[in-house]
């Protein structure tokens, strides 16, 4: 049933050719008694062979109206029509109809079929509240494989159903399906003309490359399959887009290894699928057999360890590292809740010096020709020597500084608890504007254009003139806003604790897409090719398209994810709380490997010339291989 | 192939009709001097082709300018559709289908935005932009159920462009580059070449390349995609049906809108352009330059 297809030859077909009224014979012989079905093809009737005269021997009456234009065209449709019938008659299977007769009436051609009692799998799924059940599918499945390898291996052509999709397969009073449909159809569809809506949803996709493959109906089966086990119509989604959907992911029911028979059926290149229809029996079988045998994997999933990762070095911390590391000339440097700011050889993770503040450091360093920029819990900014470690000037505030700072313009930009984003010389730490927001500021700003933009937990996102700290837009979100701004192509793009990731419009501050995550997002996003990464609360880190906000893939980490991503070399990094430093391809949001520190990581990586910085509460800092 | 041979010809005198053209039409002087700062262009173009009776496309276009926080803002809308179903149905749906969206659209954030400078805080575009074409898919499939359409809508707002869009018209970026399309094609064909099932080429003849498996008019829900471009100044933005695209090579596309002296110009040779090459579908083009 192709209700969804609409064009405009078969429209005029359903207005010129109304069904026909009960009562109807045809050659007469075949007497109507209802219609049973409308397709986009045809219809079908069921009707009463008057020749028995003392029983009722019912039969079902395929009408097709063949509504080419062109005489030519019409007399080989109907030829066509002949040359299938006629094959069908050669086919002797109890999973196939048997046919009785075949014949034309003007633009309209007949067949007559054995009427098989029972209903379609189609309107049996609609009916069921529930999934159907995976042996009932498998056994269905295997059933429709034996009639498949039977007109598969017919001589001297094998037969190509072509057309395998629920409502095709009946299940009859005895719980046997029968193949009904037989592709007859196909033979009717001419070019058509013009902008037309509807897919088959079911059918390979070299069946529109004209090739017509045995291992196209293996294909059609996963398909059905798939539509069986899951409910996911494939007539209302894109096609071919069975392998976005893993059966366990709409129905965790579903075991593994029936998952791997299906997704096998139903790969995009024919060789890639089971050679035969016999094949996919036996491997439907063998399901059926090890049923209950944990020790079976589908051998697909490659399996990766943290072991093959050992850090370039690590140094210890006398307190948790929730600061993230900056490198610049060789050197880390980096920030430890034992109130130092660490510089370290980039190499070797030798010590070089450290500043002791009267605080914890939270916030990440920045380094602005040769100082080392940081804020500290104590609620001053400080500026050392990158090179000595030795003071240059101080910038207290009124609360404590999570906000990492930026330079532009000369101009230190940083917010702090104490509500207000500060704009400072960086040569003498004078202020030269504040702007104050309702709440703490813990957001570090971005820059572009002359203008900063900064998120406060007031929940705005603002975008303030950098010469004189005046508003220039607000945007205002549900919850706090703690991720920093990253900038692309006329957008700004942060996270929100109201659970969304915002892309912004850079001028006007309209938000032009959100994307809403599963908890609270803190990570700020890192950009890459019109992409953007970024982890939530909720424990994925996602790939989002900057463009439209659609979501590419997203990654299960087995915690939180507080830690920035950092994208390099075809990789994303990030932590998470559940204290493992992650490396996922960033084309496919798949493990590349993962390495396990002692306590949770919400530091974000810094990563250059092959080597992950970031710190953990397990007090360390490690320097990972990418 | 005698069709294949006089298309050829046809083709053929089409491009030398096109260079003379270019001769004799001089080149218009941009006429925007009485205006500060950016600024853009339109044009726009619909035609019924040489081989249906009725023209299924529509399009609705709106363009103007506002001052907001010291700088001139342009504002634009700019929708096309192509509608399908047989007696006329495809008109009224693709005619609805723009109607809709602009009323919606206009209501969501053209007014809002002409009244706030500074507080920006409102749902999302794209939202807005789904909200829209879905009201429209639902007022389609309530009139005329048995049609459809598909429909692409550009918001332009300064140098920024926010598009809708659900089946197989196109929207293209054109710089002196060439043509890049922006929105993907619903169709089988476009999913086929996604998979390398097909050829792009292959494509362009295939038996099934009209089947579209999104379309506005369906009932149930619809899956929108949108899209956010940035239009620097000197680039364009193409939005067209698959009349055009369909029977007009891009290079060639790009050439006619690069030699073409105005947008409404260009629009006039490209709908020419995909008549000479067949015209076999209703062809609309709606073309906007940014200037500055």
């Amino acid at each position: 049933m192709e209700t969804r297809r609409i064009l405009r030859d078969e429209t005029k077909l359903f207005e010129e050719g109304a069904t026909l009224p009960k009562g109807t014979v045809l050659q007469g012989r075949y007497e109507i008694i209802r219609t049973v079905n409308i397709g986009g093809m045809g219809i079908v009737y069921q009707a009463r062979d008057k020749r028995f005269t003392k029983v009722a021997r019912l039969c079902a009456v395929k009408e097709m109206v063949n509504s080419a234009p062109d005489p030519h065209l019409r007399e080989l449709g109907i030829k066509n029509f002949e040359r299938e019938a006629n094959i069908l008659a050669t086919l002797n299977h109890p999973a196939i109809p048997k046919i009785f007769d075949y014949f034309s009436e003007g633009s309209r051609s007949y067949l007559v079929l054995e009427f098989i009692e029972g209903q379609d799998l189609e309107s049996l799924l609609q009916r069921t509240a529930t999934f159907l059940s995976e042996e009932e599918v498998i056994s269905w499945a295997i059933q429709v494989c034996d009639v498949l390898s039977y007109i598969h291996s017919h001589k001297p052509n094998p037969i190509i159903f072509r057309d395998m999709k629920p409502s095709n397969i009946m299940l009859n009073n005895q719980d046997r399906i029968v193949l009904i449909d037989f592709g007859i159809a196909k033979v009717f569809q001419t070019g058509q003309k013009g902008t037309m809506i509807g897919t088959e949803g079911y059918s390979p996709p070299e069946q529109y490359k004209g090739v017509a493959d045995p291992r196209g109906d293996v294909y059609a089966l996963g398909a059905t399959m798939h539509h069986l086990l899951t409910k996911r119509d494939p007539r209302l989604e894109p096609p071919f887009t069975f392998h976005e959907y893993p059966l366990r992911s709409l129905n965790p029911e579903v075991s593994e290894r029936l998952e791997a028979v299906v997704m096998k059926a139903l790969q995009y290149e024919i060789e890639d699928r089971y050679l035969s229809a016999e094949e996919m029996k036996l491997a439907l079988q063998a399901i059926l057999i090890v049923r209950g045998d944990s020790s079976f994997t589908p051998g697909t999933v490659a399996f990766v360890s943290g072991q093959g990762v050992l850090p370039v070095w690590e140094f210890a911390c006398e307190d948790e590292v929730r600061s993230s590391p900056t490198v610049a000339e060789g050197v880390v440097y980096i920030g430890s809740y034992d109130n130092n700011l660490y510089a370290l050889d980039a190499q070797t993770g030798r010590f070089v010096w450290k500043y002791a503040t009267e605080g914890g450091i939270a916030s990440s360093p920045s380094i602005w020709r040769d100082m080392v920029l940081f804020g500290s819990e104590d609620r001053v900014l400080y500026a050392v020597s990158a090179r000595t470690g030795s003071i240059a000037w101080t910038c207290p505030t009124g609360e404590r500084i999570r906000s990492s700072p930026r330079v532009e313009y000369n101009q230190v930009f940083f917010g702090s608890d104490d509500g207000y984003l500060y704009a400072v010389s960086a040569q003498s730490g004078r202020v030269t504007w504040k702007f104050e927001a309702l709440n703490p500021i813990r957001s570090s700003p971005a820059i572009s254009d002359d203008v900063v933009y900064v998120g406060s937990d007031d929940s705005h996102v603002y975008a303030l003139d950098i010469q004189s700290g005046n508003l220039k837009w607000k945007y205002r979100t549900n919850r706090g806003v703690r991720s920093s701004p990253a900038i692309d192509e006329g957008l700004v793009f942060v996270g929100s604790t109201d659970w969304n990731v915002y892309a912004l419009d850079m001028r006007s501050g309209w938000a032009v897409w959100r994307y809403r995550t599963n908890n609270a997002v803190i990570s700020s996003p890192s950009i890459s090719e019109g992409c953007l990464y970024i982890g939530s609360v909720d424990g994925d880190l996602y790939a989002l398209e900057t463009k439209s906000g659609r979501l590419i893939w997203k990654f299960s980490a087995e915690g939180q994810i507080i830690s920035s991503p950092a994208v390099a070399e075809g990789a994303v990094y990030f932590g998470s709380v559940d204290g493992h430093v992650y490396s996922i391809d960033i084309k496919t949001g798949k493990l590349r490997w993962r390495f396990k520190t002692g306590g949770s990581v919400p530091s974000s990586p810094f990563v250059t010339d092959g080597i992950v910085y970031i710190g953990s509460m397990d007090n360390k800092v490690y320097a990972l291989p990418t | 192939m005698g069709f294949r041979s006089m298309d050829f010809l046809r083709r053929t005198l089409g491009k030398g009709k096109i260079v003379e053209a270019e001769k004799k039409v001089k080149p218009v002087e941009a006429t925007n001097v009485s205006q500060e700062g950016l600024s853009f262009l339109v044009g726009k173009g619909s035609h019924i082709g040489r081989k249906r009776e009725h023209n299924e496309d529509a399009f609705f276009t709106l363009e103007c300018t506002f001052k907001q926080n010291g700088e001139m803002m342009p504002f634009g809308l700019f929708i096309i559709a192509d509608g399908m179903g047989g007696h006329q149905a495809g008109d009224v749906a693709s005619a609805l289908a723009t109607r809709v969206v602009a009323h919606s659209l206009m209501r969501q954030v053209y007014l809002p935005f002409l009244r706030d400078e500074k507080d920006s805080s409102r749902s999302p575009i794209n939202e807005a932009l789904i909200e829209a074409l879905s009201d429209a898919s639902l007022a389609v499939y309530e009139a005329v159920p048995d049609a459809g359409t598909t429909l692409t809508a550009a918001l332009i707002v300064g140098t920024h462009a926010y598009i809708g869009h659900v089946g197989d018209s196109r929207a293209y970026l054109v710089t002196e580059k060439g043509l890049q399309q922006i929105t993907q094609d619903h169709s089988l064909v476009a999913r086929l070449i996604e998979l390398g099932q097909a050829t792009p080429e292959e494509a362009m003849t295939h038996p099934q390349r009209n089947i579209l498996y999104r379309a506005l008019g369906q009932g149930g829900s619809m899956e929108v995609d949108t899209y956010f471009q940035l239009l620097p100044a000197g680039s364009q933005l193409l939005l067209c049906s698959d009349g055009l695209w369909g029977a007009v090579p891009e290079h060639e596309m790009a050439a006619i809108i690069a030699a073409a002296p105005s947008p409404q110009m260009a629009c006039r040779r490209l709908i020419e352009g995909a008549i000479t090459h067949g015209g076999d579908d209703n062809i609309t083009a709606v073309l906007i330059a940014m200037t500055e």
